[in-house]
């Protein structure tokens, strides 16, 4: 590339007059269907952010017991409902690394409030890849190596600690296990359903379609958060945390396929007429083959942007349902069941970090909308 | 003629639509293992006391909890003659709450009313917010009103709203002296209708309707500017402008007429998700709707109670959508549903 002093940048490669100047189209309109929805996607850079940032999170998933300081239930009984701790990194005009104030509880007589006071003559520096409360890595590892915990005799509550004197940042860190993976779980369900329903209806048409098509209208005039409140109403109280967690998530994706199965129908509608169906068919391929064979791979891509679009959903119902008591239950940690707390106007006035964990979920169910809008603008690479 | 027409037909569906519903109400309420007079009497005999127990199997005799459920289901729609002939909630009884030893009727009353007033509050309010804003980010796309409006909206979906909720009423309180919770002062409940009582209930109403509306408002506002792009680039428009036409006169002749119709429709597919949204809000901020009555009766498995609370939000987003649907027709001269040739 030269750069000419009128201000051109011209090839410095000899210019070939015989080549074909098709040739480049060509290379790109032969590119796979994957390689023209990334370049577009690429240019979304609102959803290239979130997909990057959801990505992250949901790989470091299994190892938030590294990340976080505490385990989830530990519970500091001399500082309950203690404001965040700021991290600091000057003491005295003195650059000595993280470090924080040693906070204590005093009570104060007047108000009948717990006040904590920073030491601020002792600084205590953040240790690093010390030992803690053992976690299992994966579910499985078991270790206690902790990515940072707090100085001896010291506590580290970087947002501050709830109720019973649990550390919220390490909370909200292991209720994100539970709280992304409820989206996951449940559209995979929603998903298989959808697909079953919806290329069923489309793919057979006549009574099937109809009949397919009237449930689908009635599940989707129902309002979702009274049902999802029956159903988990139904979940026996005696099960263990897992399997609530489980069921409730199934019961999110249960009521969330109509959505999905219309978009499967009315694509299923207008592909089943084209010419490659039919000569699959008379080749003599079962409608199953047909179905997963040639059909679906259609638009199984744009079946995973609106799936990303309602992730976000599921999300805010694991929360609301948490929130009202009825989804995941008190050792389970979720954003839903920390929000719990932050139920009333008194908490937030007067511990305003309770209600730290509507962050993540704000960002999440963001990061969810803009991946999705990103991807469904770059499906089409044709157009 | 032809919308009376439709009107009935649309009508004939939605009863249709109501009995599924009744059914697979009737089973969610099932659902729980026992009922809540099997589980007092167990209580009851656990603890000895005989008398107690005497009561709930008469109860039980007496609302039919003791036959096969197909049949409970019959008499409690009121198809089939129950232990006091026929009387289900087509025959306007809506059956007895075991929690609160009174009749259903009783317990919901005025929150019925309630409900329906914060519900169409939160519609008005999704059109009135939605309809601006979703005009004004079309038509100064890609500047600052449009990514602020974008920005608001965006934020709107993704906020949990008890949570909206508790910072509405938080701030409101701090700065604006808007009242907490509740739908009316509590010297005005159970008293009759009044200017002093509408007024209250009025003040009240601020910050449960843009809770309610906000999710709605901004995809609504959305889904307006995305139709309204795909008009501005038509050359109907192009033309409009060339022959020097104001550009908001142009704005609201044309394209906002075309864009508008989807703008009704849409409503069918909120309303579900608004009426949910104010259950939850309701219970989150105390208002006298049926929201927190519906936990309650779930919570303590007073299964005719939850029934009939599910029944009357499924009615109220079926009628809702009813009538979006007719208003469609209405409107839009292009859409005829009474068949090809006719």
């Amino acid at each position: 590339m030269t750069h000419l002093p009128d201000g051109r940048f011209v090839d410095d490669a000899p210019y070939d007059p015989q080549q074909s100047i098709l040739e480049l189209e060509r290379r790109d309109l032969d590119a796979p269907n994957w390689l023209l929805v990334w370049r577009k996607f690429r240019t979304h850079k609102l959803g290239l952010v979130s997909g990057v940032f959801l990505l992250l999170s949901y790989l470091l998933l299994p190892f938030m017991g590294f990340i976080a300081p505490y385990s989830p239930n530990y519970r500091n009984a001399d500082h309950l409902y203690a404001p965040p701790q700021s991290v600091r990194w000057v003491h005295e005009g003195e650059f000595i690394g993280p470090f924080i104030y040693p906070i204590t509880a005093e009570a104060d007589l007047e108000t009948f409030q717990w006040k904590f006071v920073p030491d601020e003559s002792d600084p205590r520096p953040i240790p690093f890849l010390c030992k803690g409360d053992s976690y299992k890595l994966f579910g499985l590892i078991e270790s206690d190596t902790h990515l940072f915990c707090a100085p001896e005799g010291a506590t580290l509550f970087l947002w501050g600690s709830d109720r019973l004197g649990r550390d919220v940042f390490s909370r909200i860190l292991y209720g994100a296990q539970l709280s992304l993976t409820v989206g996951l779980i449940g559209i995979s369900v929603s998903f298989f359903l959808g697909i079953l329903f919806g290329s069923i209806a489309g793919y057979l048409g006549g009574k099937t379609d109809w009949l397919i098509n009237r449930v689908i209208e009635i599940l989707r005039s129902l309002p979702e958060l009274p049902l999802w409140l029956a159903l988990s109403a139904a979940v026996p109280s005696n099960w263990s945390p897992v399997a609530v967690f489980f069921i409730i998530s199934v019961i999110l994706g249960i009521l969330d396929w109509p959505g999905l199965a219309r978009s499967v129908r009315a694509k299923f509608l207008s592909l089943r007429e084209e010419e490659y169906v039919r000569a699959a068919e008379m080749m003599g391929a079962s409608s199953g083959r047909v179905i997963r064979r040639h059909l679906l791979p259609n638009f199984m891509s744009h079946l995973i942007a609106s799936a990303t679009l309602s992730i976000p959903a599921m999300i805010l119902g694991e929360t609301a349902l948490s929130f009202l008591g009825l989804g995941l239950r008190a050792p389970a940690v979720s954003w839903g069941v920390m929000l719990n707390d932050a139920q009333n106007l008194a908490s937030i006035e007067l511990y305003p970090w309770t209600a730290i964990p509507m962050l993540p979920i704000v960002v999440v169910v963001l990061a969810f909308n803009f991946l999705g809008d990103g991807l469904r603008d770059s499906l089409d690479p044709y157009s | 003629m032809a919308i009376l027409r439709y009107s009935f037909y649309r009508f004939g569906t939605m009863l249709l639509t109501l009995l599924v519903v009744s059914v697979l109400v009737f089973v969610i309420i099932n659902l729980p293992p026992g009922d809540y007079l099997s589980n007092q009497i167990n209580e009851l005999k656990a603890s000895g006391q005989s008398a107690g127990v005497a009561k709930a199997e008469f109860l039980r005799k007496e609302y039919a909890l003791d036959r096969a459920l197909w049949e409970q289901y019959m008499i409690w729609m009121g198809f089939m003659p129950g232990p006091h002939g026929f009387s289900g909630m087509i025959q306007g009884n809506f059956g007895w709450s075991f929690e609160f030893d009174r009749p259903v009727a009783e317990i919901v009353g005025d929150s019925l009313w309630l409900t329906v007033l914060v519900n169409m509050a939160a519609v008005v309010f999704v059109y009135a917010t939605a309809l601006p804003l979703g005009v004004i980010a079309a038509a100064k796309a890609r500047t600052w009103a449009d990514y602020t409006s974008a920005f608001v909206g965006y934020l709107g979906l993704a906020t949990p709203n008890f949570l909206l909720a508790l910072i509405l009423y938080y701030y409101g309180r701090k700065y604006l002296d808007i009242p907490i919770g509740g739908l009316m002062d509590p010297a005005f409940e159970g008293q009759p209708m009044s200017w002093a009582k509408i007024q209250s209930v009025l003040v009240h109403l601020i910050v449960p309707t843009i809770v309610i509306g906000t999710a709605g408002a901004s995809a609504m506002m959305q889904r307006l500017r995305a139709n309204m792009l795909d008009e501005l680039g038509k050359p109907y428009v192009e033309t409009a402008i060339a022959k020097g036409m104001s550009p908001s006169r142009m704005l609201a002749k044309y394209p906002l007429r075309v864009a508008f119709n989807p703008f009704v429709a849409d409503i069918g597919n909120l309303l579900p998700s608004m009426v949910s949204g104010s259950v939850l809000v309701s219970v989150v901020m105390g208002l006298q709707t049926i929201g927190p009555t519906l936990l309650t009766a779930l919570k303590t498995q007073d299964m005719f109670l939850s029934g009939f609370v599910l029944m009357f939000v499924a009615l109220l987003t079926l009628i809702g959508t009813m009538i979006s649907d007719i208003l469609l027709v209405m409107l839009d001269p292009r859409i005829r549903y009474e068949g090809r040739d006719a």
